[in-house]
């Protein structure tokens, strides 16, 4: 019998939950456990498999939320109760906070998911977390209740058209938490890499320790094809990563600049 | 004190005869040199092809304790984005580079062969042993005497009417039937090294609640710890049959011992591959802490002079 298989395992929906306008939750039961941040391949046969974040891992099964944006997702999108999806993984590292520290999250799209994750453990750790969300409008505030009902947190949204909480974007509105007096122990950031990249520059200037989620086209989640790694470190965003600490975070020279696609052409962002 | 692990290849000195294996975290200069400050004494490039080339959807590759599959089918950017990478990598100076080169066409190979030359990398791997794009290109050229030599005259040609003195390794597939034949019909072609081995195969998994087969390709390449012996055999052979030949014996090596094993059967330099995945990153160094403990333990103080022991040792 193999002690370890990176080969997918078949699993079946158990539950199906339309989010927001663009993102479908799935419930299905998986025997590996999974921490904050970290990965799985999804895979449907005959389409492709895809790394998504794990949003929750409640010690039996898992939640996933998945922005449909292309043809793997959207094909996801039409499954049913019931279907089965393969899985393999949890890949890579994880948020992480000690106990008793003051923590701002800044999500944005669907990197809400594995912040509500690390948001519950931080909260179990003793922790309270200002959670900044942002978002085009209200109705794309993904996870907005499961966030609103933690202990211990402030709810921050953000929305470009002002439909709820502060107009404008949710980096600004930390800064304005930051200036009306909040000291943070650490931030943690998912979200569109712009988003990120300034995100980490108010931590760096602030000399406030951050905690990144950095994406790449990812392959293997293995460790082996080399099309996750990032410049000029070389290192690779499904081992060593995709959460990485601010000090790394300032290495990666492309960070915010540009990513690279399945052929290993770079794209700026 | 240490042993001395250096080897000189074709000319080129390693600092110790652990290669990167083509294909493995292949794709950019940072990777590279990554790998070289996890230990290893030279890398291979991804395959390079003249133009972009798609690889296959996911999933590419699965493996378990017990072997890897893989059919990524050698995506690639094409020679645009090697000339940066490349260039880049040489700029750090940081340990060899040998370049794999592939195509679908004999005479593609000797157009990107010049290309890279140009590039002056340290040593051009052509790869004429990839199992995974037979959907594409039909049978892979190392499978017939012939066109592996066809291919082989074709690159030597091309660098030498560029007057470039690049040293080629030809790749070997596993999967044909005289493994000797082709080896020296490609050293009678003019190549200067034998890269032993590529990936066995093909094989096949299958998902059995979704019935369907778990690579996008169906098929992929077999690597891992159950090729060792394979390769071992292989390049025993291929040593006895040209001496004078050096080898990249490459093929399920996990261990300082096994690399002292690939030595001692005829390899100079050593690739190394899937056991990034069984070992970490840092199997470079782990193997070659391994070798001088091997060493030092049975009295060895250069490693050079394991290289065909047990030729030497049968006769
Ligand atoms: C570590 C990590 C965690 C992720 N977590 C989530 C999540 O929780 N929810 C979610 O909705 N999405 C997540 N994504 C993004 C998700 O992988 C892509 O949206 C998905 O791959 C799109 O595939 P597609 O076939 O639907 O669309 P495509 O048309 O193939 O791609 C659309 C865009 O998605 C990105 N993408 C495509 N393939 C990959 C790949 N193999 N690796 C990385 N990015 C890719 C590219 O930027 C591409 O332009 C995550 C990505 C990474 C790397
Ligand atoms: C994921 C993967 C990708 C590979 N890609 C290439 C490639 O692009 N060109 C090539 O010549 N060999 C390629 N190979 C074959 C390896 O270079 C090597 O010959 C083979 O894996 C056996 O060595 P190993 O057991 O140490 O991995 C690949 C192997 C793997 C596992
Ligand atoms: S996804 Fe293959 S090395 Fe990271």
């Amino acid at each position: 019998m193999c002690q370890r298989s990176d080969i997918p395992l078949s699993v079946k929906i158990k539950k199906i939950n339309k989010e927001t306008p663009f993102v479908m939750s799935f419930v299905f039961d998986y025997p590996h456990r999974a921490l904050p941040g970290q990965f799985v391949n999804v895979w449907i046969p005959g389409i492709d498999e895809k790394p998504i974040s794990v949003a929750f891992d409640d010690g039996k099964s898992y939640t996933i939320a998945v922005a449909a944006v292309g043809e793997m997702t959207k094909e996801l999108a039409k499954k049913k109760v019931g279907d089965f999806i393969g899985i393999r993984g949890p890949y890579g590292t994880n948020y992480g906070s000690k106990s008793s520290q003051f923590i701002a999250m800044v999500a944005g799209g669907y990197g809400v998911a594995p912040l509500y994750f690390a948001a519950v453990q931080a909260i179990k750790a003793g922790c309270r977390v200002d959670f900044h969300h942002g978002a085009r409008t209200k109705n794309y505030l993904l996870f907005a209740d499961r966030v609103k009902k933690l202990k211990n947190t402030r709810y921050l949204p953000a929305t470009d058209d002002g439909s709820l909480g502060h107009e404008g974007n949710c980096v600004n509105l930390m800064i304005e938490t930051m200036n009306a007096g909040a000291k943070y122990d650490l931030i943690m950031t998912c979200g569109p890499e712009p988003m990120m990249k300034a995100v980490s520059d108010v931590a760096w200037k602030k000399k406030i320790d951050a905690q990144v989620s950095v994406e790449r086209y990812m392959k293997c989640g293995l460790g082996i094809c080399g099309n996750c790694c990032v410049d000029d470190l070389g290192i690779r965003t499904c081992q060593e990563g995709p959460i990485m600490p601010l000090s790394q975070i300032r290495k990666i020279k492309e960070f915010g600049l540009y990513h690279r696609n399945s052929v290993g052409k770079k794209h700026s962002f | 004190m240490a042993v001395n692990l250096s080897v000189n290849f074709c000319g080129v000195k390693f600092k110790n005869p652990l290669v990167l294996a083509s294909g493995i975290l292949g794709i950019t200069a940072s990777s590279w040199r990554n790998v070289v400050k996890n230990g290893a004494g030279g890398v291979t490039t991804k395959s390079i092809w003249l133009t972009e080339h798609k690889g296959h959807r996911n999933p590419v590759i699965i493996a378990n304790e017990h072997y890897m599959l893989n059919a990524v089918g050698l995506p690639d950017a094409g020679v645009e984005k090697a000339r940066e990478e490349i260039g880049k990598y040489l700029s750090w100076k940081a340990s060899p580079l040998i370049v794999s080169i592939v195509a679908g066409k004999v005479a593609d190979f000797g157009e990107i062969a010049e290309n890279i030359a140009g590039l002056k990398p340290d040593i051009i791997e052509v790869n004429i042993s990839c199992p995974n794009v037979e959907g594409e290109f039909g049978k892979p050229f190392a499978c017939v005497a012939a066109d592996a030599a066809q291919v082989t005259r074709e690159v030597k040609k091309r660098l030498d009417k560029a007057g470039v003195k690049i040293p080629i390794s030809v790749k070997l597939s596993p999967n044909v039937e005289n493994i000797v034949t082709i080896a020296k019909a490609v050293v009678d072609a003019g190549a200067d090294a034998l890269t032993v081995m590529n990936s066995m195969g093909p094989g096949m998994a299958i998902n059995l609640e979704m019935r369907a087969p778990v690579l996008a390709n169906k098929v992929g390449g077999l690597t891992g710890p159950a090729l060792k012996p394979i390769a071992i055999n292989f390049i025993h052979d291929i040593y006895k049959a040209l001496p004078g030949t050096p080898i990249i014996g490459t093929g399920g090596v996990m261990t300082g011992e096994d690399a002292i094993e690939m030595m001692m059967a005829g390899a100079t330099l050593v690739g190394v591959g899937t056991g990034v995945y069984y070992r970490g990153i840092e199997i470079f160094k782990k193997i070659t802490d391994e070798m001088q403990s091997w060493c030092k333990a049975n009295k060895i103080s250069n490693l050079v002079s394991l290289i065909g022991a047990v030729q030497r040792h049968s006769e």
